[in-house]
């Protein structure tokens, strides 16, 4: 997919993250993190968007994140929702839940 | 008459050896008013400055404030600022506690005014500051009693000690509320500051308010003051005091009050004449609620409720429910009126209230109290001084103390606060040592201390599902994920004692880290 | 009627991070994930996938699950239905439903992404809501539109307003309404669940209407804020009195059983089937309440 506008998903909520994602300046891919748990979860945080990007199909990308205490669970539907939106796409992938 | 011959008394020999004379000439009669006399022999001052001149406080001694004005403080900030024009050096902050609102200090420490911090909490950007290194000699942080104890014994030595106080007379006399001209600022108990009052060498109230003596009942008597200072202002009355305290609509708060309640009755401690305290947090707060109706229902009263005082506690005493109070603290503006108004609400010093080598004490004689944390660990082990960050954000208060002297102590909190695990492996900081923690009760489970095995009997006979902690722990990680170590530096910025004075933990420097990018 | 209880069904915005992933601590028999009405025309997707992952991380325990999905017949409502059953929902609530036609479209848009995603056919149930005239008065046929369904429920709010009028506090214009989806649940041998009840600062209006519906036979209530949670356990908790007669009935139907005689029995009184199963959905409310 590919980033057409900028977008984001979540909000400042307790236990949300807001996510805007914006095409990158430099063929790379960053991400700026603001969250009350940066020494403890930074890197998980950038993983898990990290790897939402990845199951869709973006390399390059310019991500702002603003945590508020959200869970793993939460950046990842955050982070999906707002890279679908930037790529202007709906088409959505589901999979069977395990167990 | 017979003769006044005072040489020679049968069996008491010569009389003058033991007492001189009489005269008139000795003798003198004062005919001022009151009102003159208070203007004429007064303690007041009305310069901070001519205070302390008067005080003879010279570089590298210990000054000392009580911190019941809380983040409407001006006091501290006031008495620092005249200290450092005033040019002295290498002083050590001997503060019952300090909070966001002193964060001048940092300053002050830079420029060398302050060289060394006793204390039993920092907040706000003091805190920050400290956890990054700010001070080259580690913070002292000590229990409510402990600091007591320390005061009495010596090991901590007050020269001057800063008292501020809603009123006071010309003599000294000083309160935490006004009968006088009451222009609105009320703390209520200065619990802390009396045994402040007691020991330092030289004493200086600090007062917007100067009352007509006597100021009695006092706080602060006037045999333990040397000065007064009249001020402009003391405080922001709502910095001092935010109201009532509120009850808590948070379901996850409501969920661990209710249980909270029903574990106290299930353990037998709910016995007419009972005695407990409760801290200040919403869950909390909200078990008075809880444990009212019980009480109500079983037709129990409490002998006594101790420590930090709120608006529930109050109300539980005017309906009968509570006989007495000891206040070492007023938190609410209802608590600070009761004591006010109410002999039976009584304020304690912080040494009565939870001294370590006096089996009088008042946690001594607690059955019950209900505290909070920002951890606990796998062995019971509390943490309530730092965050899971690394970084200072509290303090100790009476927690060790209570936990020690109550017959049953209850840790309320949150399985998780936000992403953060209350229910750890280690804590980062042991504060309070698990031996003294009997229970924990979060919103998903409850977990016994298995030292107390009577407790377990007890509450194996009740519905409610007892967990281990270690379960809890886990249920904890599960959810918020395993997150990177903290990364300290090898400087100790902080000394953290138990109530003897022993040496429980020490706190690390925060190494900053630099940002990466992916 | 089936043996799950159902007497609080907790509603939470599908949208909303913190209420989603702490659902799982309160003692509610079923929780419904909303993505309908109360999530934004412009959020729909991120409240689906934020219900779509939670449910894959967070484990809600012994609880029903329930999605409210948006209209079936728009591509929204369709996405809905795919994304909950691969989720394995446990039931997929249909809003607003008025005739048989609409429970019929649900229920093959719900075939279809069983098929999709290998999922054993009939096991996602549904639900529907009546939340108009048309709707009450179909709720009969409704009732019985689909084997799949396991419960109907009122939505009062859309309704008063359908009927040109509004809420009181004695509930009389929601009289009737209630007593066709009752029946209409009790014809098809379906559950049948009331309305919310939105003012968390009545406790005592929320109490009695609590009463009144039970006391009309429904199963249980939809509700807003875990505080609604234990008033209504309470209400449904059945007393001593009727715990011991129940015990005495199912005892006495296992001794029949085990002498193989015919009529049972009991003080005197004949028990036949609709004591047993009274005796029996007692014995699980009390079960339930940690009573026995």
């Amino acid at each position: 997919m590919e980033i057409k506008k900028i977008a984001s998903a979540g909000t400042l909520e307790s236990s949300d993250i807001l996510i805007k994602i914006e095409k990158s300046e430099n063929e790379d891919f960053s991400i700026y993190l603001d969250s009350p748990v940066k020494k403890q979860f930074g890197k998980q945080i950038k993983k898990v968007i990290k790897e939402a990007a990845e199951e869709v199909g973006i390399n390059f990308a310019k991500v702002t994140a603003i945590d508020k205490g959200a869970l793993d669970c939460v950046i990842r539907a955050r982070a999906l929702s707002a890279f679908y939106r930037a790529c202007d796409s709906q088409k959505f992938k589901w999979e069977k839940k395990n167990g | 008459m017979k003769s006044k011959d005072k040489n020679n008394i049968p069996k008491f020999g010569n009389l003058s050896n033991s007492h001189p004379l009489f005269t008139n000439e000795k003798i003198f009669k004062d005919t001022k008013s009151c009102i003159e006399r208070e203007e004429y022999e007064s303690k007041v001052l009305y310069d901070i400055k001519d205070a302390i001149i008067k005080s003879k406080l010279t570089d590298g001694m210990t000054i000392s404030f009580h911190h019941h004005f809380r983040d409407g403080d001006y006091v501290l900030n006031l008495v620092m600022d005249v200290i450092a024009n005033m040019g002295f050096k290498n002083l050590t902050l001997a503060s019952s506690s300090l909070m966001s609102t002193h964060s001048s200090l940092i300053q002050h420490v830079k420029n060398g005014v302050i060289t060394r911090i006793e204390t039993s909490g920092l907040r706000g950007e003091l805190a920050k500051a400290v956890s990054k290194g700010l001070l080259d000699i580690p913070v002292v942080f000590r229990s409510h009693g402990g600091r007591a104890y320390a005061i009495k014994n010596g090991d901590i030595k007050i020269d001057v000690a800063f008292l501020g106080a809603p009123s006071c007379d010309s003599f000294g006399n000083a309160n935490g509320y006004s009968r006088d001209h009451d222009n609105g600022i009320i703390c209520g108990s200065l619990g802390y500051a009396k045994t402040d009052a007691q020991y330092a060498n030289c004493v200086i109230i600090l007062t917007d308010n100067l009352v007509p003596f006597p100021n009695l009942p006092a706080g602060i008597y006037q045999s333990n003051v040397d000065y007064v200072v009249k001020v402009d202002s003391i405080g922001n009355p709502n910095g001092i005091m935010s109201g009532a305290t509120r009850f808590t609509k948070n379901p996850k708060e409501l969920l661990i009050a209710e249980t909270t309640a029903e574990i106290i009755e299930a353990s037998g401690v709910l016995k007419d004449g009972f005695s407990l305290q409760m801290g200040s947090g919403g869950a909390s707060l909200a078990s008075a609620r809880f444990l009212k109706e019980k009480m109500i229902k079983k037709g129990i009263k409490a002998n006594f409720a101790l420590g930090g005082i709120t608006k529930a506690i109050v109300n539980l005493h005017e309906e009968g429910l509570i006989k007495k109070i000891l206040d070492v603290q007023s938190f609410d503006l209802e608590a600070a009126k009761s004591l006010k108004n109410n002999r039976f609400h009584q304020q304690v010093s912080a040494y009565y209230y939870a001294s370590p080598n006096n089996p009088g004490s008042a946690v001594n004689q607690l059955d019950l109290v209900i505290l909070s944390a920002l951890e606990v660990d796998v062995n019971f082990n509390v943490n309530v001084l730092t965050g899971s960050d690394g970084m200072i954000r509290g303090a100790i208060g009476g927690h060790q103390d209570t936990s020690a002297g109550a017959s049953l102590s209850i840790i309320v909190c949150p399985l998780t606060r936000g992403r953060i695990a209350s229910i750890v492996d280690k804590v980062n900081t042991i504060v309070t040592p698990g031996k003294t923690v009997d229970i924990v009760i979060t919103d998903q489970g409850v977990a016994v201390n298995p030292n107390r095995i009577d407790l377990i009997e007890k509450l194996k006979k009740s519905s409610i599902n007892i967990t281990s902690i270690e379960s809890l722990r886990d249920k904890a990680l599960t959810l918020v994920g395993k997150g990177q170590d903290i990364e300290y530096s090898d400087k100790v910025v902080g000394i953290v004692t138990y109530r003897d004075g022993s040496v429980i933990d020490l706190i690390y420097q925060v190494k900053e880290s630099v940002d990466d990018e992916l | 009627m089936g043996n799950r209880l159902r007497r609080t069904m907790m509603f939470v915005p599908g949208n909303n991070p913190g209420m989603v992933k702490d659902a799982y601590i309160y003692k509610c028999d079923s929780i419904m994930f909303d993505l309908e009405d109360s999530v934004a025309l412009s959020e729909k997707d991120a409240a689906r996938y934020l219900v779509y992952n939670a449910l894959r991380a967070i484990d809600y325990g012994e609880k029903e699950l329930v999605v409210r999905i948006n209209d079936v017949r728009s591509d929204c409502g369709k996405m809905d239905i795919r994304a909950m059953v691969a989720s394995k929902i446990d039931v997929i609530r249909l809003a607003k439903t008025e005739t048989v036609d609409d429970v019929l479209i649900c229920e093959k848009e719900i075939e279809k992404a069983e098929a999709e995603f290998n999922i054993q056919k009939g096991s996602t149930k549904m639900m529907a809501a009546i939340e108009s005239a048309l709707g009450v008065l179909n709720a009969k046929d409704i009732a019985f539109a689909s084997e799949r369904l396991v419960a109907i429920a009122l939505g009062a709010e859309d309704y008063v307003t359908d009927m040109k009028t509004k809420r009181y506090k004695d509930a009389q214009e929601l009289f009737f309404a209630r007593s066709m989806i009752l029946h209409a649940a009790r014809a098809a041998k379906i559950d049948a669940l009331d309305t919310v009840f939105s003012n968390l600062h009545d406790e005592e209006g929320f109490i009695n209407e609590v009463k009144f519906i039970k006391k009309l036979g429904f199963d249980g209530k939809s509700i807003i804020n875990p505080r609604q949670i234990e008033p209504v356990i309470n209400i449904y908790e059945p007393t001593q009195d009727e715990i011991d007669d129940a015990i005495d009935v199912i005892d006495a139907i296992k001794e029949a059983n085990e002498k193989n005689s015919g009529v049972i029995n009991l003080n005197g009184k004949m028990v036949d089937r609709p004591i047993v199963l009274r005796a029996q959905r007692i014995i699980d409310l009390a079960k339930a309440s940690r009573l026995i």
